[in-house]
Order: structure tokens, then C-alpha cells, then sequence
């Protein structure tokens, strides 16, 4: 336990005055719920929710090398980035190739981008990006002028323009998915982490609370983060923290996807040890269904014919009714595994590791 | 501020018991331990005719947050259990003293009941966390 003061976003008291029950979110006071998670989680899937995502951390990288050093410092490319706003996932990777944070890197020019990547691994984030910045003329900038809220929801877009300027509302219109614009005070991006469409929105510190207050005036319900962990789970995305770390390869964790091996030259952070890892072959990440009462839980062990694995997320999904979970398994795992529950060994079903897309469920 | 109903007895392990006469018991979860455990997902209840002992694990309170165990208060035979947790487990929550119950329980010795705690004590308990 930390004795010193948590830190608490510019929503804060927007919270407290919404009766949020707070939990310590590795250091800051964040809402786990406003009353039921599986409401909040619901209100996501058929109408609009909002997330106070403040805590991320957003940096600015610019200079006339930032896209070099961006092209060594993640494994995907922002080469790929032509599109003026277009963003991009990606994995930052150590060099013994383990996971040492997941981030959204958007492209404005080639000398200004901008990372935004986890809470929970800020300073060591910040220190690599700095360790890697050696020998390129980058400027690392840390943004904490800067609150976060994610708005999303089939009605999150409909909703949210109800509170955007005209100039907002010209900015955004027809934005395709994973893009960023900076719209007069706010960057509105279309980007999110629940599976729906909807918009996360970067907003000055103080005018947070006022853009919270509108939203929730134009009928988007308050959610907190108990129900955005159901909804990436269901949406098929990793926790960093819980499906990756700096000891699992990307290989192992369903993003092999977000690798960009080409051209063979780009000697990014952590290739060779991942070329290593990928000719000798890595356990991998899937999906796991059962549809009898219970809920599988991170941390449960798994076994196959092909071995053993691990549950690295898991939970019970309010879309489906049933569990549903993550696990790191042998490669060649058939279609059912065993896993331990309450010290019973139950037999449930394999599925590529994605539940849920635009309100539907994607299990065949 | 928890509801602590006054006419109830409580056991440490977040359970409350309501006289039902003729040494029947009905049992649930208290608001507290509703409240702790987050939405309820699954309530995995004993069997009918089931003799249980003081301290047993008898029912798996699944909710978005963790599995938890409740135990039995007291020594005797489940005579009833709540089917309607089977499609609304979220009764544990909005109604944890009402149709959120789970079990009755037909006691061996009634007077056991009087070693819980009353409304007071399970409140100071409850201080002491």
C-alpha cells in the first residue's frame, strides 16, 4: 500500500457526485461502477456509455526523426500511416521481445505524432520512450494538461454530436475508424476498446467536467471500469497487464497481427529476439466458451492434450449469458480444453479469442 | 450506509437468518455482502433435503467480480431453496433481505440461532473491517 495520496482525474468529483463506488486503480481513484456493471455494460451494447479514461497517458512525439524513432521503437509500422490523423495499435516490445506496453500511436506528420498508452505503466513507459529517443532528435512530451473520455455505443456518435460546435461536428463527420481530429479544444478520434463504434475524446483538463455534464444531459450513461473490462473481453482485446507483459511474446498474446515484418530491414526494438520466438514456435492466445453455470476466472489452469495453459482473463458476459475467457495455451490445442474450477476439472469449448461485435455475438 | 434490518440475526460470514417459526430459518446474503460482491451472475444453491453443519460452504455466489462461498449459519436441513436465483440471480442484489433469499433451513437445534449476532453486533462488525 502507498501512503501518499492517490491521483484522482479532473472527473473526480463528477464521480463522487454520481455515486460511483472508487477503487485504488494502481494509484488512481477510478469508478468501478455507478450501482450495476452489467447495466453500464449493457447501456454500451445497445444505446451510449462514457468512460472517464483520463488516466491513460498521452505523449507527444515530435521532431525531425520522430517517424525513425517510432518506425525502432514499435513493432507495428507507422509507415502504414498516410492519412493525416489515421492511427495505428501496437505493441512496444523489450529486446529480449516481451511486451512492455500497447498503445495507439496517431500520425499528423511525419515530424508529430501522438502515443497514448497505459496508466498502469506510465513511469516505465516514459523511461523507455526516452531510452529508445537516444541518438534521434525527438521531443518526448507528456500531456497532463489533458482529461480523456470515451463515449461509446451504437447512439455514442449520435449522442456526442448533440454537444460538438459546427466545426466539431463538420470535423468528424464520416471519419472512418481509427482515426484522430482536432476539432477547436477537442481531438476526436474514433477509436475505443469495447467493440462498439463511438468516439474517445481528448479534452483540456478544465473543461472536462463541463463536457461530462453535457453528455450525461444528452442521455449517456455513466460506466465505470468494471463494465469496460467486460466489454474489451467480450470485443476480443488484451489487458495489458493480464493477457501480455514484458515475459509473454506478442506471438503469445493474439498479436502477431500488429507485427510488421516487413521490410526485413527495420530493425525495430525486440526483432531479432522475436524472429527467434516465432522459428521456435510460442504457446498462443485463444478464446474459451462455456456455457454451463460458473465463470472462468484469470489465473485458472488449463490442460490439453497439448499440454497446459493458463486463463489470463476471463469473466461472465452480460452480452451472451455465459463465461467467456482468454487463455495462453499450447499451439496446437484441439477444440475443447479442461480447466480448473473450485479444484474440478471442466471441459470447455476453444474459439478464435473475439465474443462480441457491434452488439452481436460472433461465435459460430 | 448498509441496510441492516433490526429483526434479523447475522453471521460474521455475511449471512442473515429470519425466524420463520416451528424452528425454520430463512437464510441470505446481507446488503453489505451483496454490495461487496458486485452484480450476481450465477447462485449455485444446495439440494433439498441436504443436512448441513454450522460453517459448511453450501451455496457459490458467482458475481461479475469473484466467486464467493456462503456458508450455513446454523446445523440442520435445507427444507426449501430460492429457484428463482436460477433466471434472476440479480434479485440478491435489489432485494437481498427479500426475494433475493436463499434457503430455509429446518434447524436441529433453534436455539443455535441465538448465538449470532443481532442487527448491533453485525453493524459493529462491520466497523471492525
Amino acid at each position: 500500500m502507498s501512503t501518499e495520496q492517490n491521483q484522482r482525474t479532473a472527473l473526480y468529483q463528477e464521480h463522487v457526485n454520481l455515486n460511483a463506488k472508487l477503487v485504488d486503480f494502481f494509484g488512481w481513484d477510478m469508478p468501478i461502477n455507478y450501482g450495476s456493471q452489467i447495466e453500464e455494460h449493457n447501456a454500451v451494447r445497445q444505446d451510449a456509455g462514457m468512460f472517464d479514461v483520463s488516466h491513460m497517458t498521452i505523449v507527444d512525439v515530435i521532431g525531425e526523426d520522430a517517424q525513425a524513432y517510432l518506425r525502432k521503437l514499435l513493432a507495428n509500422d507507422v509507415l502504414k500511416l498516410q492519412d493525416k490523423g489515421k492511427a495505428l495499435y501496437s505493441g512496444m516490445l523489450n529486446e529480449d521481445g516481451g511486451v512492455v506496453d500497447d498503445l495507439i500511436v496517431y500520425f499528423f506528420e511525419e515530424t508529430n505524432y501522438r502515443l497514448v498508452v497505459n496508466s498502469a505503466t506510465r513511469e516505465k513507459d516514459i523511461n523507455w520512450l526516452n531510452k529508445v529517443a537516444e541518438g534521434f532528435n525527438v521531443n518526448i512530451n507528456e500531456r497532463d494538461e489533458f482529461a480523456m473520455i470515451a463515449v461509446q455505443g451504437p447512439n455514442a456518435k449520435e449522442k456526442a454530436a448533440t454537444v460538438f460546435s459546427a466545426a466539431q461536428k463538420e470535423a468528424v463527420a464520416g471519419m472512418k475508424p481509427f482515426y484522430g481530429v482536432q476539432a477547436e479544444d477537442l481531438f476526436i478520434a474514433t477509436t475505443g476498446y469495447t467493440g462498439e463504434a463511438g468516439y474517445e475524446i481528448i479534452v483540456p483538463v478544465g473543461s472536462a467536467p463541463g463536457l461530462w455534464q453535457q453528455l450525461l444531459k444528452a442521455g449517456v450513461a455513466p460506466c465505470g471500469l468494471g463494465a469496460r473490462d467486460t466489454l474489451r473481453l467480450e470485443a476480443g482485446m488484451n489487458l495489458y497487464g493480464q493477457d501480455m507483459d514484458e515475459t509473454v511474446s506478442p506471438l503469445a498474446a493474439n498479436m502477431g497481427w500488429t507485427i510488421t515484418w516487413e521490410p526485413s530491414d527495420r530493425d525495430f526494438m525486440g526483432r531479432a529476439a522475436l524472429e527467434k520466438q516465432k522459428a521456435e514456435g510460442t504457446q498462443k492466445l485463444v478464446g474459451l466458451v462455456m456455457t454451463e453455470k460458473g465463470v472462468l476466472r484469470a489465473g485458472q489452469n488449463v490442460r490439453c492434450d497439448a499440454g497446459e495453459g493458463i486463463i489470463t482473463s476471463g469473466t461472465f458476459s452480460p452480452t451472451l449469458g455465459h463465461a467467456i475467457a482468454f487463455a495462453r495455451v499450447p499451439a496446437n490445442v484441439g477444440d475443447t480444453v479442461e480447466v480448473e474450477m473450485r479444484k474440478k476439472w471442466v471441459t470447455v469449448k476453444v474459439v478464435k479469442p473475439s465474443f462480441v461485435r457491434n452488439g452481436k455475438s460472433v461465435l459460430s | 450506509m448498509s441496510n441492516i434490518p433490526s429483526d434479523l440475526r447475522y453471521a460474521s460470514t455475511h449471512e442473515w437468518v429470519r425466524p420463520e417459526g416451528d424452528g425454520v430459518f430463512t437464510v441470505g446474503i446481507t446488503d453489505h455482502a451483496q454490495d461487496l460482491l458486485g452484480d450476481m451472475v450465477f447462485v449455485e444453491l444446495p439440494d433439498v433435503g441436504d443436512a448441513v453443519s454450522t460453517g459448511d460452504d453450501i451455496v457459490v455466489a458467482e458475481s461479475v467480480k469473484a466467486a464467493s462461498d456462503v456458508y450455513a449459519p446454523i446445523t440442520g436441513e435445507i427444507i426449501a431453496v430460492n429457484e428463482d436465483l436460477d433466471g434472476s440471480p440479480e434479485l440478491v442484489n435489489s432485494d437481498p433481505y427479500g426475494d433475493g433469499w436463499m434457503f430455509k433451513i429446518k434447524a436441529d437445534d433453534a436455539g443455535e440461532v441465538e448465538s449470532l449476532m443481532d442487527a448491533e453486533g453485525y453493524e459493529n462488525s462491520l466497523d471492525d473491517e
